[in-house]
């Protein structure tokens, strides 16, 4: 029986940069289940608070507490970057490199990301080079190579900004498909249309701090801060 | 024009006859210069890599210090390693004085600041496009420079044969060190500081272009080995 790592819990959180709070203090909590979707304006802190939530981004105060030892909740969690990282290998060995780590044969590895390759529809590129796919491509293989080792929860920094509808829908789907089997999905969007398709949850953000934490339904059926409110209408809000 | 004409036929004719002193000569330079570059290319790699990676206290000054070393005379590398291994010195109960391995070591001393250096340069970009991927994953250090020394490996050859290109044109040090003693410690360069010495401008000239030839043919075949310029997958 393996012990699940959710919930997550995160008090009093504060990020940092040369003496400026960039987030926090944010107490959060992330159940085991469903899309929580993280929303805000620029510089809200949307970036800040997943890298914060992943381990990548050092706290100046506060924690981040999993159900299990951090090594091992590092383990069994995987984050995408707004600008996908491509490894300067192909496809497929960027595929496999995350197994390799944790030691699976490399025969194995290149199997099993050949048929995540075919999953998200890269399976005539293998042996392509990463770095010179298109930007929808680039996405897709980050993701595919964030879920190819079954992460319990797994962070998404707006993955479809600057993609088309097509792209789009195609992460989408591949991330329903993920959180169908059980993955936690925490992911930052600027877009309205795409966090209500996806969304169980939304966390707001503005200047760095949580300003409402709603179920999806009832935060865009009525938002509780004009900030969500103007945000939802279409307003400009800084 | 002549000298250098006549260079060119002298060294045509040592290439074409095969003659028996060139060959070992050239072997022996070969021999020196690649094994310097092998264990150069083991400490300053990995090196250049950590130092890309790793976060301390005085890492800009240690790598300003790197770059300085760079610059290292050659004829000082060779008084150096000259006094380390002489009898009287702290290694000569070795024997080393005056043998291809004390040129080796010479020369090992020379390239590495080089090669770490370009490699550093090198790691540091890939390792600014990695850093938050490999961070995420969890790695740990040692993997951290294994991936960063294969997916550099391109970038990194150029920096081996740098220190290649400065190894086999070398002169001062390995003349200190080696002595330049017929059939023993006698490479294309000391060669050359030689025949000129003697006047045999002619033949200097054919050993400067035979050495010429090696180097660039060296060069070449790494390039092919490593694919440098094809539309591969990296």
């Amino acid at each position: 029986m393996v012990t699940p790592i959710l919930p997550l819990t995160m008090k009093g959180a504060v990020v940092k940069r040369r003496g400026q709070t960039l987030l926090g203090p944010v107490d959060l909590e992330i159940s085991a289940q469903g899309i929580a979707i993280v929303m805000g304006p620029n510089g809200a802190g949307k970036t800040k608070l997943l890298r914060a939530l992943h381990g990548i981004e050092r706290l100046a105060a506060g924690s981040v507490t999993w159900q299990v030892p951090v090594r091992e909740a590092q383990d069994r969690q995987a984050f995408v970057f707004q600008a996908p990282i491509m490894l300067r290998r192909s496809v497929q060995d960027n595929l496999a490199y995350p197994l390799r780590l944790r030691g699976v044969a490399k025969k194995d590895a290149l199997a099993r990301a050949a048929h995540w390759a075919n999953r998200v529809g890269l399976g005539d590129a293998l042996d392509r080079s990463a770095p010179r796919l298109s930007g929808g491509e680039k996405q897709k293989l980050a993701l595919a190579r964030a879920l190819i080792r079954d992460p319990d929860i797994i962070f998404l920094d707006e993955p479809c900004a600057n993609l088309d509808g097509r792209a789009t829908r195609e992460i989408e789907a591949i991330l329903q498909e993920a959180q169908a089997g059980g993955t936690r999905i925490v992911m930052a969007t600027h877009d309205i249309g795409q966090a209500k398709r996806l969304a169980d949850a939304v966390v707001f953000l503005m200047h760095g701090k949580i300003i409402e934490n709603r179920p999806a339904k009832a935060f865009f059926a009525g938002p509780q801060t004009r900030q969500a409110a103007a945000l939802l209408q279409g307003d400009i809000v800084e | 024009m002549s000298e250098i004409w006549e260079g060119l036929v002298a060294g045509f004719w040592l290439v074409a006859s095969f003659d028996a002193d060139l060959v070992e000569i050239t072997l022996r330079s070969l021999q020196v210069t690649l094994t310097a570059v092998v264990i150069a290319s083991a400490i300053g790699l990995p090196f250049g890599a950590w130092l890309a990676i790793r976060r301390f206290r005085h890492r800009r000054a240690a790598i300003a210090l790197l770059n300085a070393l760079m610059g290292l005379p050659p004829v000082v590398v060779g008084l150096i390693v000259y006094l380390l291994l002489s009898r009287a010195g702290p290694f000569g109960v070795f024997n080393l004085l005056f043998t291809p391995t004390a040129m080796i070591i010479a020369q090992v001393i020379i390239i590495t600041p080089l090669i770490a250096s370009i490699a550093h340069q090198a790691i540091r970009d890939i390792w600014a496009d990695y850093h938050d991927l490999l961070i995420s994953l969890s790695t740990t250090k040692g993997q951290r420079i294994r991936i960063l020394l294969w997916d550099g490996r391109r970038a990194l050859m150029t920096a081996s044969l740098a220190g290649f290109g400065r190894a086999i044109g070398e002169v001062g040090a390995i003349m200190i060190v080696g002595g330049n003693i017929d059939h023993a410690t006698r490479v294309l360069t000391t060669a050359i500081a030689l025949e000129t010495g003697k006047g045999d401008f002619a033949l200097a000239l054919g050993l400067g272009f035979v050495l010429i030839g090696l180097a660039v043919a060296v060069n070449l075949a790494i390039h092919a080995i490593g694919q440098t310029e094809s539309e591969g997958k990296w």
